[in-house]
């Protein structure tokens, strides 16, 4: 690539949503529906309410719940991703119940989990754990089920131990397809955040949303929308920055074949 | 000390089944380095899995110092000839090299010099922290020698190393594959479908028939050590054992029925 491509590329990047929140503002400043308030409305509505006075309230909660559920969520599908992974009759037997699971809706999970653990976090951490396994689960499956034959002939060969068969071999070899799945994890994470907060809490965004729906706060409710956009944004960045630094063989050894 | 007797391997079963090898017996002794060299697809590489436990044979065995080898031997390294996809490629150079040592518990100090030493044995020493990927392909495949040599192996199997690097390369590698041997004192069975390279580098020479694979001839290499690209290629014992292999090869691969010579068992 030029250099003159390169900047094109870049200002093309930035310019492009600078022009979009500029027709934006324009029209909702022509707009006289009450739905749709003007848009600085909304960024002055957002800087009282989430800089930061609602920051301990309602944010710190939601993400408490998503960082949790998201982890418990990673850990179970990588440990039992990589031991399924290896074992052709385990994987043979689990998967039909597997592939069920996983085709339940999750937010059909939701009156049952509220029955049983009532509308506080745990509940809320359940269903997120539940719904951003499956990725997870599968893609590690995927992944520590197809390594090299070769890899595998050198690991036999040098009689490596099981332990480093599995936690430095198969784990890093299947890293590519665990990130993709955790990415996964990581937007279904924040979907089921919203919702599980949607339909029972007394606090949260999801909740801070819904609420200002209801008392015709619309501004309110539009900058708690534009919160999770900003969420969901700076959480895929900082996952595509975490991946780049964890699979750098990756992409170095992909180029290397290629070139 | 390997000795390998009426070893047998069929792959599947019933009508489908494909006898890769035949019948095959031979001895290789200390210190000695055989090549061993045949038609392509005659079940070479299968030969080699069962030498070194990979695979387990159909019928026959083979014994490393009279012990029947029935998994990877301790004494025994492999250097397999795709060497981007026998190194890991999230390791370094080092890590690649130690990381069979772990399961031996040296202590840091000695793990460190075996890995520095097999290192250096190669040329790479300014490459210990470099990912394999970052390498050419001749450096690679002499990052996945020195790993095997680290391993202080007695007896190194090699699955035609040197067949995905170009010929300059190629004649390097030779050179340097019998000065460590000279270094470690290690006995090697060298596979390999270049006669040239047979010649080259062995003591003695296997030659094997189409699959279902059997020894066809085994003949000694009397060239003078150390040997060189240039003045033992232009001996006439050179030009003589090699064109004795091409015949031989030559003679029973057009004898073989066509779908014999490419009924295959890998390599």
């Amino acid at each position: 690539m030029t250099k003159r491509t390169k900047l094109l590329g870049l200002g093309l990047e930035i310019l492009v949503p600078l022009a979009a929140v500029g027709v934006l503002a324009i029209w909702t400043s022509q707009q006289d529906s009450y739905y749709y308030p003007p848009l600085g409305d909304v960024l002055s509505t957002f800087n009282d309410t989430w800089l930061f006075e609602r920051v301990g309230s309602d944010l710190i909660p939601s993400l408490e719940r998503m960082a949790v559920g998201f982890v418990i969520a990673v850990v179970a599908g990588v440990s039992f991703g990589l031991l399924l992974g290896r074992s052709r009759r385990a994987r043979i037997a689990a998967t039909p119940i597997i592939e069920f699971l996983r085709a339940i809706p999750p937010p059909a999970l939701l009156p049952f989990a509220i029955l049983v653990m009532g509308v506080g976090s745990g509940m809320k951490i359940f269903i997120i754990a539940v719904v951003c396994v499956w990725p997870v689960l599968l893609n590690t499956i995927d992944g520590a089920s197809s390594l090299d034959l070769t890899l595998e002939d050198t690991t036999r060969a040098y009689s490596i131990s099981k332990r480093d068969r599995l936690l430095r071999v198969v784990l890093p070899a299947a890293g590519p397809q665990i990130f993709a799945g955790i990415r996964l994890a990581v937007s279904l994470a924040l979907i089921l955040m919203v919702i599980s907060e949607m339909v029972a809490s007394t606090n949260g965004i999801g909740y801070f949303i819904l609420q200002s729906q209801r008392t015709f706060a619309i501004s309110e409710m539009w900058s708690g929308i534009l919160l999770l956009g900003i969420l969901g944004y700076a959480l895929n960045m900082v996952f595509v920055m975490i991946e780049r630094r964890v699979l750098r063989w990756h992409r170095g050894a992909h180029a290397s074949v290629l070139s | 000390m390997l000795r390998v007797d009426h070893l047998k391997k069929t792959y599947g079963e019933g009508d489908a089944a494909v006898e890769a090898i035949g019948d095959l017996s031979f001895e290789v002794g200390e210190n000695e380095f055989v090549c061993v060299v045949g038609p392509s697809g005659c079940g070479k590489t299968t030969l080699l899995k069962c030498m070194s436990g990979l695979l387990p044979p159909t019928a026959g065995t083979v014994e490393l110092h009279g012990t029947r080898i029935d998994g990877p031997p301790e004494k025994m390294a492999l250097v397999f000839q795709e060497y981007s996809r026998s190194l890991f490629p999230w390791m370094t150079v080092r890590q690649n090299v130690a990381f069979p040592l772990r399961r031996k518990k040296l202590d840091k100090a000695r793990a460190r010099e075996l890995v520095e030493n097999a290192v250096e044995s190669v040329d790479l020493t300014g490459f210990l922290d470099r990912y394999p990927w970052e390498l050419s392909g001749g450096m690679q495949q002499r990052v996945a020698i020195a790993r095997a040599l680290a391993y202080q192996p007695e007896i190194l199997l090699m699955d035609e190393p040197f067949a995905s690097v170009d010929a300059q390369t190629r004649a390097d590698l030779e050179d340097l594959i019998l000065a460590v041997r000279r270094e470690y004192g290690v006995t090697v069975v060298f596979v390999t479908h270049d006669i040239d390279e047979s010649v080259y580098l062995g003591d003695r020479i296997m030659v094997l028939t189409p699959s279902p694979t059997a020894v066809q001839q085994a003949l000694d290499v009397d060239l003078p050590q150390p040997r060189d690209q240039v003045e033992t290629k232009e001996l006439p014992e050179f030009a003589r054992l090699r064109a004795h292999v091409y015949r031989s090869i030559k003679r029973r691969q057009g004898a073989a029925e066509p779908e014999m010579a490419e009924a295959t068992g890998g390599g």
